[in-house]
């Protein structure tokens, strides 16, 4: 486009006519995103450098003190690994039962839709509100799973409130709440894939497990990978549910980093070390997105 | 499960073979299945919305009953009363209405501008767009704060608002569908004399209604369930959107009072799913169509 501009020399009236209106249509879309996403990100750096409990005028530059505070902290990794727990349970939970639930409304059974409807309900729901609901369903007298548990005889344990249980609890909820979304893109993926495929594995005389792995499955492998890219992204930042479920307690017990950094500004009022978190938690979003577009451009050049 | 619509085109056209025979057990196991997992997505919904109608008597009772003994309304009452719920409608109303239709208008303007307008670099900037999708609001929250506090914007709608303004997805998905529009019809409007505006209001949004619909159920749904940015600019009970007000109504009354807090939970999970009902089919497509392209 600037080489066609240069080429011609001259730019028309009417061309800069275009240009002012372009600048009026998007430049204010640009304008927020300038100061509500992309200065935060700079600012992020700056704070991750200085010491500051945003109230004192003074802030220190102490280099990368804050670095150190944080990575040599003991509690740092018990959330980067809580973190990690959470996103992997979750995320493959939600692949795999999300593929099932899909091959399952795939098939032509009656009322296949309203199942449909049902699974994907919670995606519209507010999780804030998902996880006041659930903390009902886990009270462990009066729940609802207590009332499950009893059935069996187990006696509830008090699930939000046991850090053995309290990330599974959160990981429960979450899963629960975004299901139908994947089962929803998986049953797209599926009805994508060609039907000569099948029918072409059919008269090659290949049988129904056969025709799973070798038509179904990779028919699905970009949806897969789209879907396990986008849920990746979504779990890191996931705050409503755990805020309201267990408030990333009990003692940090489902405290993941999205949560550490809300704790470390809003509650410890510690700018530099939320900052150092801030950094970490986009550098990690930033290695998923670039994985997923040279995975993606792969795909289109091969595919 | 998976299998049996695999195992019906075995050794038969499955044109030719309008019922399926001899597979009554794969049939009755994927009906099993469905009825599971309806009841555990649905269990909860349920449980909630009869715990609303519940007496607090009831509630407490072990063990739990399965329907409500003597239906009632007072939680409702208790909920509304209880908080200022009103108030709390009010808010969400207006947050999400206005911080919706900004980006649908800037949506739809930035994509007009992306698709049809010349401008040096014009690809540099869509990327720059693009590249806002990675940034996550939550990680935007301590510098937005600040901003929003240096403005005096903290306890208003602008503060609530303005920071979640910008759309980038919603660009990306509209940018698409306004290119694949017809040219012809494009070009006539030109050959008539139509401007770009004109043609933005009068040509392209008209026909890229399905794509723009979507994209504003997408938006309305999203701002009706935000819950960490109004939970931090607002700290004022008048100014509470829906979810921060059901969240302090549990902490204020849930393991004590679980009926009232039920109740105000469905204040906002009934809207939500009526609208959902109602037009499943546009939100379902949408998400689906943004996967399959993207």
């Amino acid at each position: 486009m600037a080489q066609a501009l240069n080429n011609r020399g001259g730019v028309s009236a009417g061309e800069r006519r275009e240009w002012l209106l372009f600048g009026l249509l998007l430049g204010p879309n640009m304008l927020l995103f300038a100061v509500f996403t992309y200065w935060p990100l700079l600012y992020n750096v700056y704070l991750s450098f200085i010491n500051w409990n945003f109230v004192r005028p003074r802030r220190r530059w102490v280099w990368f003190d804050n670095y150190i505070k944080v990575l040599t902290n003991d509690q740092f990794w018990i959330i980067v690994w809580n973190t990690f727990a959470f996103v992997l349970l979750a995320v493959t939970s939600t692949l795999v039962l999300g593929l099932l639930l899909a091959l399952l409304l795939n098939q032509r059974l009656r009322y296949r839709d309203s199942a449909r409807a049902v699974i994907f309900s919670p995606v519209v729901m507010s999780g804030a509100v998902i996880a006041v609901v659930w903390s009902y369903i886990f009270d462990p007298r009066y729940g609802l799973l207590s009332q499950i548990l009893g059935w069996v005889n187990i006696s509830s344990p008090d699930w939000l409130n046991d850090p053995r249980y309290a990330l599974l609890a959160v990981t429960v909820v979450y899963v629960w709440k975004n299901l139908g979304y994947a089962v929803v893109i998986y049953l797209a993926g599926l009805q994508g894939i060609a039907r000569d495929l099948y029918d072409a594995a059919h008269i090659d005389g290949a049988g129904a497990w056969e025709r799973f792995w070798n038509v179904t499955l990779p028919g699905l492998s970009p949806i897969a990978f789209f879907l396990s890219v986008t849920s990746l992204l979504a779990c890191f930042q996931s705050f409503d549910i755990t805020k309201v479920l267990t408030n990333g307690g009990p003692a940090n017990a489902s405290t993941t980093l999205i949560f550490y950094l809300y704790d470390l500004g809003f509650v410890s009022y510690d700018a530099g070390r939320a900052g150092v978190v801030a950094v970490i938690l986009f550098l990690i979003m930033l290695v998923l997105t670039l994985v997923q577009v040279r995975f993606t451009e792969r795909q289109v050049q091969y595919g | 499960m998976a299998l049996q619509e695999e195992l019906t085109i075995d050794r038969r056209d499955i044109r030719t073979m309008p019922r399926r025979r001899g597979l009554l057990l794969p049939q009755a196991l994927g009906y099993a299945a469905m009825l599971l997992t309806v009841l555990i997505i649905g269990l909860p919904i349920y449980w909630t919305v009869i715990a609303s109608f519940k007496t607090t008597a009831e509630i407490y009772r072990i063990p739990p009953t399965w329907f409500p003994l003597a239906p009632t309304t007072t939680n409702f009452v208790a909920a509304w009363e209880g908080a200022p719920f009103a108030r709390y409608y009010l808010n969400s109303f207006i947050t999400t209405l206005v911080g919706s239709s900004l980006e649908v208008y800037f949506a739809i303007t930035s994509a007009y501008a992306l698709a049809f307008l010349r401008f040096p670099r014009k690809n540099l900037i869509f990327i720059i767009l693009l590249a806002a999708l990675m940034i996550p609001a939550e990680i935007t929250i301590i510098s937005n704060y600040l901003t929003v506090a240096r403005l005096g914007w903290i306890n208003t709608f602008a503060g609530i608002i303005v920071p979640g303004a910008a759309i980038a997805y919603g660009t990306f998905l509209l940018r698409q569908a306004f290119l694949s529009l017809p040219f012809e019809v494009l070009e006539a409007a030109k050959v008539d004399g139509a401007g770009h505006l004109r043609t933005l209001t009068n040509v392209v949004v008209p026909m890229a209604q399905p794509a723009i619909v979507t994209m504003a159920l997408l938006s309305l749904v999203a701002k009706w369930n935000e819950f960490l940015w109004p939970l931090l600019v607002t700290n004022t009970a008048e100014m509470r959107t829906l979810p921060i007000g059901i969240y302090w109504l549990r902490n204020q009354e849930g393991v004590i009072n679980w009926g009232v807090v039920m109740a105000g939970s469905l204040f906002l999970i009934v809207p939500v799913l009526l609208i959902f009902l109602w037009l499943q089919r546009y939100i379902v497509e949408g998400i689906a169509a943004g996967a399959v392209k993207g």
